[in-house]
């Protein structure tokens, strides 16, 4: 694996070793009073976000630091991006002056792709830590993760995704990576925030879309909200939060909807009262803390597969 | 000869260093060793647990614990030390998938803990275990058992127990089975091909 860009690129062979060499990072550090592997000494992880970010960041930086990588964070505002230096400039002096791997948050889709074409002839890979709204494909993995946890085997689970599809990366990248790993997905969605040219999506067996929540619930082993974006909305989607909230929130009495064995998840900042209910977020049916403790294994497998053996040639 | 399964089988040039019976006499000898050595049936000194390095390492120290359970009558905790983040040649090795490392619930501490490998070479997967312990806790005192010795050490690193010594060449390549692993116990030796 040179790069991770994108959740489409993985097949099922490579998205379980990356799962579970994930399983096994967190069961070896499980109980550790130091959590620190030497595996990755020596080597140099940049972490370049022009959007803000909290969790990714730091389970990047957690990851590459619980694994002896120097990690250094370049932010759009003070760095050279802020005196107007070009992404493929900024990503040419990072690998210039040592980064073996760029790890990219920007909010254009295919910037992450652009950078892997730019650094294609050094020794600097690339990892797509959220691209406007095309991929998150870490955000998938960990969800896959927590699931597994969950669930066991995610083949012919199935798994509500809700919410803002349409400027959604989150849930690009899970429908991917769900598919590859043989799970039945539903989008949930008002008509106006679902993506349209679906019906290269819809043509496969397993996928579906719906605009009643209530109707899919009580099938569901697992339901991932997503966050309604409000800064890449220009208009009107819905009349209201209010509407929104009431159609395709998760409140309490929803939740009783799901199977008992049912898990929420969501991939944060979660907007409490929106699409999700306080109660229903801080339920034991909800994994979104584990969410977060698993993107740190996660991201250390991912870490760990990109620079480990790259060499061998 | 009936076809056996992959990796037991012969091939040209390979020649049987052990066989199943030998493999068997040379594990009881180390138990006996280990018994010796550790003391561990008498009274005050600190318990012993074995941890196995995989792949071959793993069943070689559940069959050590078993014998000198057999023959001590003390039960001594068989675990696993997986050491692939520990490695030194991650960099120019493709990775291998990792192995869960399981120690005894109360851990290392303050035990005399005898890691187990089928092959000692170059030296350099003890020192990645060495390393790997230390993140696990601080022993009393750390011996190695080794089957087999096949020389070249890289590294001034030295078994306790040896099943036996083998001169070998650089390029040759000695393959232990187990039956756990590969439906047969036997020890080859043979060139690379």
């Amino acid at each position: 694996m040179r790069n991770l860009l994108s959740a489409a690129d993985l097949d099922a062979e490579s998205a379980v070793a990356l799962l579970d060499t994930a399983d096994q990072l967190k069961a070896t550090l499980l109980g550790r009073e130091v959590r620190k592997l030497p595996t990755l000494r020596g080597r140099t992880v940049v972490t370049m976000f022009y959007e803000n970010s909290t969790r990714t960041r730091a389970s990047f930086e957690v990851a590459g630091k619980w694994m002896s990588a120097d990690v250094i964070n370049v932010s759009a505002s003070g760095s050279s991006v802020g005196k107007g230096e070009s992404l493929r400039d900024t990503a040419l002096t990072l690998s210039a002056v040592g980064a073996d791997c760029v790890i990219i948050r920007h909010p254009s889709s295919g910037a992450a792709d652009r950078l892997a074409g730019w650094l294609k002839d050094t020794h600097t890979c690339v990892v797509n830590a959220g691209d406007g709204m095309h991929e998150h494909p870490t955000q998938a993995l960990l969800d896959a993760a927590t699931l597994r946890e969950r669930l066991g085997s995610l083949t012919d689970r199935r798994i509500a995704i809700v919410g803002d599809v349409l400027h959604s990366r989150v849930a690009r990248s899970n429908l991917h990576l769900l598919r590859t790993l043989g799970a039945e997905v539903v989008l949930v969605a008002p008509p106006t925030l679902v993506p349209s040219g679906m019906q290269r999506w819809l043509a496969e067996e397993k996928i579906r879309i719906s605009h009643d929540l209530d109707a899919e619930l009580p099938s569901q082993d697992a339901v991932l909200l997503l966050r309604v974006q409000a800064e890449r909305m220009h208009g009107g989607f819905f009349p209201s939060a209010r509407e929104y909230s009431i159609s395709y929130g998760l409140s309490e009495a929803r939740l009783a909807l799901l199977p008992e064995h049912a898990v929420v998840l969501h991939p944060g900042p979660m907007l409490r009262g929106m699409e999700i209910a306080s109660v229903v977020a801080d339920s034991p049916r909800s994994a979104i803390t584990e969410q977060v403790r698993n993107g740190v294994h996660l991201r250390m497998s991912v870490l760990y597969h990109l620079l480990a053996g790259e060499e061998e040639a | 000869m009936a076809p056996r399964q992959r990796g037991a089988t012969e091939s040209a040039g390979q020649r049987e260093l052990l066989t199943a019976g030998d493999v068997a006499r040379t594990i009881a000898r180390m138990a006996h060793q280990v018994i010796e050595k550790t003391a561990l049936d008498a009274p005050g000194v600190a318990p012993v647990v074995l941890l196995g390095i995989p792949s071959r390492g793993v069943p070689l120290a559940r069959r050590l614990a078993g014998l000198i359970n057999e023959f001590s009558g003390v039960d001594v905790p068989a675990g696993t030390l997986d050491i692939t983040l520990y490695r030194d040649d991650l960099r120019h090795r493709p990775h291998r998938p990792l192995v869960r490392t399981e120690v005894p619930e109360d851990g290392i501490d303050d035990k005399l803990v005898v890691l187990v490998d089928d092959v000692l070479f170059s030296g350099r997967t003890v020192r990645a275990a060495l390393d790997a312990l230390r993140d696990l806790g601080r022993p009393r005192a750390v011996q190695l058992a080794v089957l087999i010795d096949r020389g070249h050490r890289e590294l001034p690193i030295r078994a306790d127990y040896v099943g036996k010594n083998v001169p070998t060449a650089r390029t040759e390549d000695v393959a232990v089975r187990f039956t756990e692993s590969d439906g047969v116990d036997r020890v080859l030796l043979g060139g690379i091909n």
